[in-house]
């Protein structure tokens, strides 16, 4: 089958990424096409609008909508603040008025006669947002952002939880197949994305809200080990805007799974190196994954964004990690390509590969159960 | 027929060669009709995975990867490079036309609003659903939250569109107004694309189309068509339903990656997945004159359709599916509802990761026969759930533009009584890929015994290998082609069910029965409480049951009422279901396992010796 394939996650060492920096509404963009930014740089602002109060002024006063503008002291797109008298009747005796104070201090966003009401809105918010990688600005986007390029190093990961951070790169593990036990999370690694191997307990996450690391990248987690720190069970896997303290990006996925080989390797090779990574993941609708990024000196030579492979098949030889029990988690290489279809032990009829694994033991497993390691 | 179809084109040349595909939000799955002699039968299929994600971002690929594994199979050329060869070129080259149906990237995500919620509240949701999209919420002026929780409420969620209604003709305009003055404070946004204004269509109150307009005009792309509720009494949704899906195809899927150059390639309108599916369910229905459930259980929603006493409903449970959502399912049944299902023990933390490992990556199969039957456990529950969700939604209200008279109205206020009746049910029939293409198809009709519990007597039915989105949007074309594969490779029929209400002590005596099958050979036994069994009679074959229930159990006719019924064949056969109603699992575990064990190798429902 010339055109099957199972797509990817991406690890890599050499690739140009570009990341489009968008604001939420339409704001200022604070560089130039050409700047180099940081990570904590910001690249644009806007003004988030503030809180809407509706007020129905014509119930207060007791009068038909379309005269509340006689009884308002403020008019549409006047200032007001907390408390201040927004509108008042005229009565004839004076202990007959009533005054009607604003809520909130902001603006007269608008007054309807139809419906009587006034909505007032809190002042806006700043909202700056922020380069996340470091780079080039290679594109801008006028009043919604831009386009930054980076030469990096680059994993993407299965799963993660958290929004956007960055910070330096340390590996607290010895190898791909330990556990990051509480007791390897040292006070030096405040702010600091920390590396582990297999398997992230419990223990370890509270540990790592006290030291304040920004990051943990690890192999796997248990379901009930985020169940518990989000306080929730996650049903779908939209992510990114979780508040733990830290930002989590699982590797490989839910058990314990060492850290593929060739990702523990590269992300050891940076150890020291500057990171920025990102927990949002999204399986539907537009698919996110929680990725690292490792900048490089701008004086290391750059091949082009290989995230995106051409439409082809998977090859003999290619590095696959199987993503299924019962062998899920192991990796090795495509060893053959039957064309047939082959039943397998639930009896259905599926298309299948042969794969060899380090041991050099071999175990055929439906072509939908294998992911090509990229890059 | 439902009414996504206002802008259909009729092709002007003949059709003998049609490929067609369904972008689900797993796998775009392909199929090949061919006229065979005068006949249009489905030849040949082919699937790949949905490439709406990285590094892909394309719906087109996957369907490009599908429509290449039917043309390996079939030894027809149809792609030239990326491009889709059209019309045929000569008995082996191209096809005549390309059609699709697509509910990738999350399907159509919609947020109605109303004036009272379960008045023109629930009409825009009827229309909406209907149309084939997801409500994402119902906003009513008395749906209970504050006007600035409403205003957060519209800010927060990023719809494909919105669809406003409120208010009878000529009745009074305030609420509709400030429902208008909560959406422009909030300055809604879309889903996808940051550069195009939010569709919202105005479906309200006449009168309130000026201060509409006025208000919202600057803010959205603003589309006014009639009132969904002219007066009290009358719904009429069809011009909203049209309205949903035109803006779907010249908006939001405009959006969606990929999905301008599938729209470019394909020969008819994209419609969406349910919309699609409505249409083959409400057209069986009226063919064969009978109350029936459809389910179609995908990756990431199950929609449900009922047509009952020809009203039909649609419903769409969002975030109930066997991958993107299978998590969800587990969240919202409970482990220990899901484990009820499972024939044997395997410890929480295990299974708990096994199915997060399946959201994270949702295109994998079940390998062994223990993950197939954990995924088939977790399908009855998201079923049942989903039928339950479909039950409170299903009520009084109707359909399209049927009267209704006052006294109809207050009762639906006050009891909502829902319009599905499980005795009265015909037929089930289920659809989507757990069920389409489970290996045996015993385990299909068990998952949706087991879910639905149908009582007296019900048919079940499967989409052979889920082409009824497909069939759908090619009835809206031609409708001979549509019927013809719907008849002879679509269908295909369980079985029928034959299930007593009642409980009692395993063992006990149920009914007796004498089935008298149509070579003339009879069968006379008694069925006991706890006993599942299972008769062969093919498709197409008639056999005529006497069942004598014991006393206090029903089989439609009262407790204790002998009944004589024709029951249908399939490639099951006939079920006798004398679990009880409703279906009571043992509560210890062992007793349990025991039981589903017995049940399950009663009906061969998995390669022996594993249960």
């Amino acid at each position: 089958m010339a055109h099957s394939y199972t797509p990817g996650l991406t690890v890599t060492d050499h690739i140009v990424i570009k990341r489009r920096r968008q604001l939420p509404l339409q704001g200022t963009v604070l560089v130039i096409e050409g700047d180099q930014v940081r990570s904590n740089q910001p690249v644009a602002r806007a003004e988030l609008p503030g809180k809407v109060y509706p007020l129905n002024l014509a119930n207060q006063l007791g009068v038909a909508p379309n005269e509340i503008n006689e009884y308002l002291i403020k008019k549409g797109g006047d200032a007001i603040r907390k408390d201040e008298v927004l509108a008042e009747n005229k009565p004839l005796f004076k202990w007959l008025k009533t005054e009607i104070r604003s809520p909130v201090t902001g603006t007269v966003e608008s007054v309807s006669t139809v419906t009587g009401q006034v909505l007032l809105r809190e002042p806006p918010r700043v909202l700056e947002l922020l380069g996340y990688v470091d780079g080039t600005v290679v594109e801008t986007h006028p009043q919604h952002g831009v386009t930054i390029e980076c030469a990096c190093s680059m994993v993407q990961g299965i799963f993660g939880i958290g929004g956007e951070t960055f910070g330096e790169l340390v590996v607290a593990v010895e190898a791909s197949d330990q556990p990051l036990t509480p007791d390897r999370l040292k006070a030096a690694m405040k702010g600091k994305v920390v590396v582990g191997g297999s398997f992230l307990p419990a223990e370890t996450m509270t540990r790592a809200k006290e030291v304040g690391v920004a990051g943990l990248v690890v192999g796997g987690i248990h379901d009930k080990d985020l169940r518990a720190l989000l306080g929730y069970d996650l049903g779908v896997a939209i992510t990114g805007s979780e508040q733990v303290g830290f930002t989590l990006i699982l590797t490989e996925g839910f058990g314990t799974i060492p850290m593929a080989q060739k990702t523990f390797a590269l992300l050891s090779a940076h150890a020291g190196d500057k990171a920025s990574i990102s927990g949002a993941t999204q399986i539907r609708a537009g698919v996110i994954r929680p990725e690292i990024l490792i900048p490089r000196a701008t004086d290391q030579p750059a091949q082009a964004d290989t995230a995106r492979p051409e439409r082809g098949g998977i090859k003999i030889g290619d590095s696959v990690r199987v993503i299924r029990d019962p062998l899920f988690g192991k990796i090795g290489q495509v060893s053959a390509l039957p064309s047939d279809l082959q039943k397998i032990p639930t009896e259905s009829e599926v298309r299948v590969l042969e794969v060899q694994f380090s041991d050099r033991s071999r175990a055929v497993i439906p072509r939908a159960n294998i992911e090509v390691i990229e890059g | 027929m439902t009414s996504s179809t206002s802008s259909l084109p009729k092709i002007g040349r003949p059709l003998n060669v049609i490929v067609a595909t369904d972008c689900g939000s797993t796998t775009t799955k392909a199929i090949l009709i061919e006229k065979v002699g005068d006949t249009y039968r489905q030849t040949y299929r082919g699937e790949a995975p949905t490439t709406v994600e990285a590094p892909f971002e394309d719906v087109t690929r996957g369907v490009l990867n599908a429509i290449a594994e039917i043309e390996e199979l079939s030894g027809r050329k149809i792609l030239d490079g990326d491009k889709i060869i059209t019309p045929c070129r000569d008995d082996n080259t191209g096809v005549d036309i390309y059609i699709s149906t697509s509910s990738a990237g999350g399907g159509l995500q919609m947020m109605v609003t109303g004036v009272v919620q379960n008045m023109t509240g629930e009409s825009a949701q009827r229309a909406a659903l209907g149309a084939g999209a997801i409500v994402i919420d119902v906003l009513a002026s008395n749906d209970g939250r504050l006007p600035h929780e409403k205003i957060e409420r519209i800010r927060t969620m990023r719809p494909d569109m919105i669809l406003m209604s409120g208010g009878t003709d000529g009745g009074a305009v305030t609420h509709v107004v400030e429902m208008a003055e909560y959406i422009a404070a909030a300055e809604p946004r879309p889903r996808f694309g940051a550069t195009y204004k939010l569709p919202l269509i105005y479906a309200g109150n006449k009168d309130a189309q000026g201060p509409v307009k006025k208000i919202l005009g600057e803010k959205v792309a603003l589309e006014v068509t009639d009132n969904i509720r002219p007066v009290l009494e009358r719904e009429n949704l069809a011009p909203a339903r049209h309205k949903i899906h035109d803006l779907f195809l010249e908006h939001v899927m405009q959006q969606a990656p990929g999905y301008k150059k599938l729209i470019e390639m394909a020969g008819a309108p994209i419609m969406p997945t349910p919309a699609a599916v409505g249409v083959i369910m409400e057209t069986i229905a009226k063919r064969e004159q009978l109350n029936l459930i459809g389910v179609d259980i995908g990756g990431a929603t199950t929609d449900v359709f009922s047509v009952f006493g020809g009203v039909f409903n649609r419903t769409v449970s969002a975030n109930l599916g066997m991958s993107y959502s299978i998590s969800n399912v587990l969240a919202e049944a409970g482990l220990a509802n899901i484990m009820r299902w499972v024939p044997f023990t395997i410890d929480e933390q295990t299974l708990r990761n096994r199915i997060k490992n399946k959201m994270v990556r949702p295109t994998t199969i079940p390998q062994t026969l223990d993950e197939l039957q954990i995924e088939q456990a977790i399908s009855r529950e998201a079923l049942r759930l989903a039928l339950i969700h479909h039950k409170s939604l299903a009520t009084g209200l109707k359909g399209i533009q049927q009267e209704r008279t006052i006294s109809d109205v207050f009762e639906q206020q006050t009891s909502g009584k829902t319009l599905i009746d499980m005795l009265k049910l015909d037929l089930i029939v289920g659809s989507g890929g757990i069920l389409s293409h489970a290996p045996r198809r015993v385990q299909s009709m068990l998952m949706m015994v087991d879910a639905y519990e149908p009582l007296g007597v019900t048919r079940l039915s499967v989409d052979s290998i889920f082409m009824m989105p497909h069939l759908g949007v090619l009835s809206t074309i031609d409708e001979k082609a549509a019927t013809d594969v719907f008849v002879r490779d679509c269908m295909v029929y369980l079985g029928t069910c034959v299930a007593p209400i009642g409980q009692g002590k395993d063992g006990d005596r149920c009914a007796d029965y004498e089935i008298a099958f149509p070579d003339g050979k009879t069968s006379k036994d008694q069925l006991k409480f706890g006993d599942l069994r299972l008769y062969p009679l093919e498709r197409g074959q008639k056999a005529t049951i006497t069942m004598q229930p014991a006393k206090g159990v029903n089989l439609g006719a009262g407790a204790g009422q002998s009944v004589t019924r024709d029951v249908e064949g399939g490639v099951v056969g006939l079920l006798l279901d004398g679990r009880g109603r409703p279906l009571q699992l043992p509560a210890d575990q062992q007793t349990r396992v025991d039981m589903l064990t017995k049940w399950f190798n009663a009906v061969g429902l998995y390669p022996t010796p594993s249960v």
